[in-house]
């Protein structure tokens, strides 16, 4: 990234509507600056992920327009992270992947599965570790597509803890936008929230 | 059994050419496993073999067919964006149909098209050898740098596509790598030989290895171990090497599976 963060922001909405072979949400105008937990909140069909896939160049884009600071770079963690029915590949190798630096451990019960196989992983203790792998590597921006799924109320603190960690100075420039349907949880870790209506 | 036949410089080449390849398939397998794309060996095999048949009817050397044909094959299939297993089943069709037709409609075709899929190491040359030779070159120089963006569009896929990376590039190079490295397979050990290869080590891998460098490393170790042992049951009992690697490959892989059970079975008891 580019620039003065604090003047610009890393991604600007406006009046964007997206879909896919015919529009699903919008319009929607925001912007997300650097050290913002941003939520968007909707209730089921209201086009949330939709509208993240449209930040993501996966999903069409009907009007209006997404402008990225120069140089952004994203990691997008899905709703449903990647389960094989075989997966030789530790904790520590799917941190890799993501180009998570290796002198930063995940905090908490997190650490004990670096180096344990991730296909014998609980489906909460799989996804909390994606997430991690999405805070903890080179990202500016952060999607996290409904990250309570399959998280059992100790691992849902967990993942409070995760979007709360105190942030490196590398980090000063992430921003994170959180879909869930999850009101409570979004106000509770979220800087801002946004309604996202159903007929939006 | 003759030992004395182990000692002859005749088998020299082939048995390095077939050792060289016997190390690099399966980690190939074990990423085209991880890709779900373990049938690719035997769709791009079947390509390689039609294309040594109809090479070999016009001249060329197998390799060269081999190559052709399953290069052909895998670029077609990266740049249309076809991917799963569903891709590899068609390719099994066109190449199985073309190598029959081939079979039937040129000289000796039949017996050329039996010594395909058998495998015929023991014919193997300095050709096929400086292919194995190139084929591990680019292994090793080019699997570290294609690993890792394999992993990440693996596990995050949406990274590339979201960071408006051009994935496309790691994918086609690693698709025309496991279509060179099929190619050579099949025109030193067989379609047979090839295919148990890709599948067989790094199935086994996959279920015994503790991590990622494991896999690959047992997936390497399990494919050179049953080449070894075949290259010595198949010539010194003088049998076809492509079903004598096969046979060998089962048979491990059906041992290293007996053992994790009863590993499991102990832990759970």
């Amino acid at each position: 990234m580019n620039g003065n963060p604090a003047a610009a922001p890393l991604l600007r909405l406006e009046q964007v509507v997206a879909g896919y072979a015919a529009p699903v949400v919008g319009p929607v105008s925001c912007s997300i600056q650097a050290g913002d937990v941003l939520g968007l909140w909707g209730t089921n069909g209201s086009g949330k992920s939709t509208l993240l896939n449209a930040i993501a160049d996966a999903a069409r884009i009907f009007s209006g327009r997404i402008e990225r600071a120069p140089g952004l770079t994203l990691f997008y963690q899905e709703q449903r992270p990647v389960r094989l029915p075989a997966m030789p590949l530790t904790g520590r190798d799917l941190l890799r992947c993501a180009a998570v630096p290796t002198h930063r451990p995940p905090p908490g019960s997190l650490s004990q599965h670096l180096n344990r196989r991730i296909d014998r992983l609980s489906g909460g203790q799989y996804q909390l570790l994606c997430v991690w792998a999405a805070l903890a590597g080179s990202a500016d921006l952060v999607l996290l597509d409904e990250p309570t799924n399959n998280l059992d109320p100790e691992h849902e603190r967990l993942l409070a803890a995760l979007l709360a960690q105190p942030r490196t100075h590398r980090d000063d420039r992430r921003a994170v936008l959180l879909v869930s349907h999850e009101r409570a949880f979004l106000e509770s870790v979220c800087s801002r929230v946004l309604e996202l209506a159903p007929d939006a | 059994m003759n030992w004395e036949i182990y000692a002859d410089p005749l088998f020299r080449l082939p048995f390095l050419a077939g050792f060289l390849i016997a190390g690099v398939l399966p980690v190939l397998g074990a990423l085209l496993m991880l890709r779900e794309e373990w049938l690719a060996a035997l769709g791009l095999a079947h390509l390689a073999a039609a294309g040594t048949l109809l090479g070999l009817a016009v001249g060329a050397p197998a390799i060269l067919g081999a190559s052709l044909g399953a290069l052909g094959g895998g670029a077609v299939k990266s740049l249309g964006g076809a991917r799963g297993n569903t891709a590899y089943g068609f390719m099994i069709l066109i190449g199985w149909s073309a190598l029959l037709l081939a079979a039937a409609n040129t000289s000796a075709g039949d017996a050329l098209g039996q010594a395909v899929m058998d495998g015929q190491l023991y014919f193997a040359g300095w050709t096929e050898l400086a292919a194995a030779v190139l084929l591990t070159g680019l292994a090793v120089t080019a699997l570290p740098r294609l690993m890792p963006r394999l992993l990440r569009a693996r596990f995050f896929p949406r990274h590339d596509t979201a960071n408006r990376l051009p994935g496309w590039r790691w994918h086609l190079g690693f698709d025309l790598l496991a279509a060179f490295g099929v190619a050579v397979g099949t025109a030193t050990l067989g379609v047979l030989g090839t295919f148990a290869l890709i599948l067989v080590p790094a199935w086994a891998a996959f279920r015994i290895a503790p991590g990622w460098a494991w896999t690959l490393g047992l997936a390497g170790l399990i494919g050179v171990v049953a080449y070894l042992a075949a290259f010595v049951l198949a010539l010194g009992l003088d049998q076809p090497f492509g079903p004598a690697l096969a046979a060998v490959c089962l048979a491990l892989g059906g041992l290293i599976g007996a053992l994790r059970r009863l590993a499991q079975g102990r832990g759970g008891a």
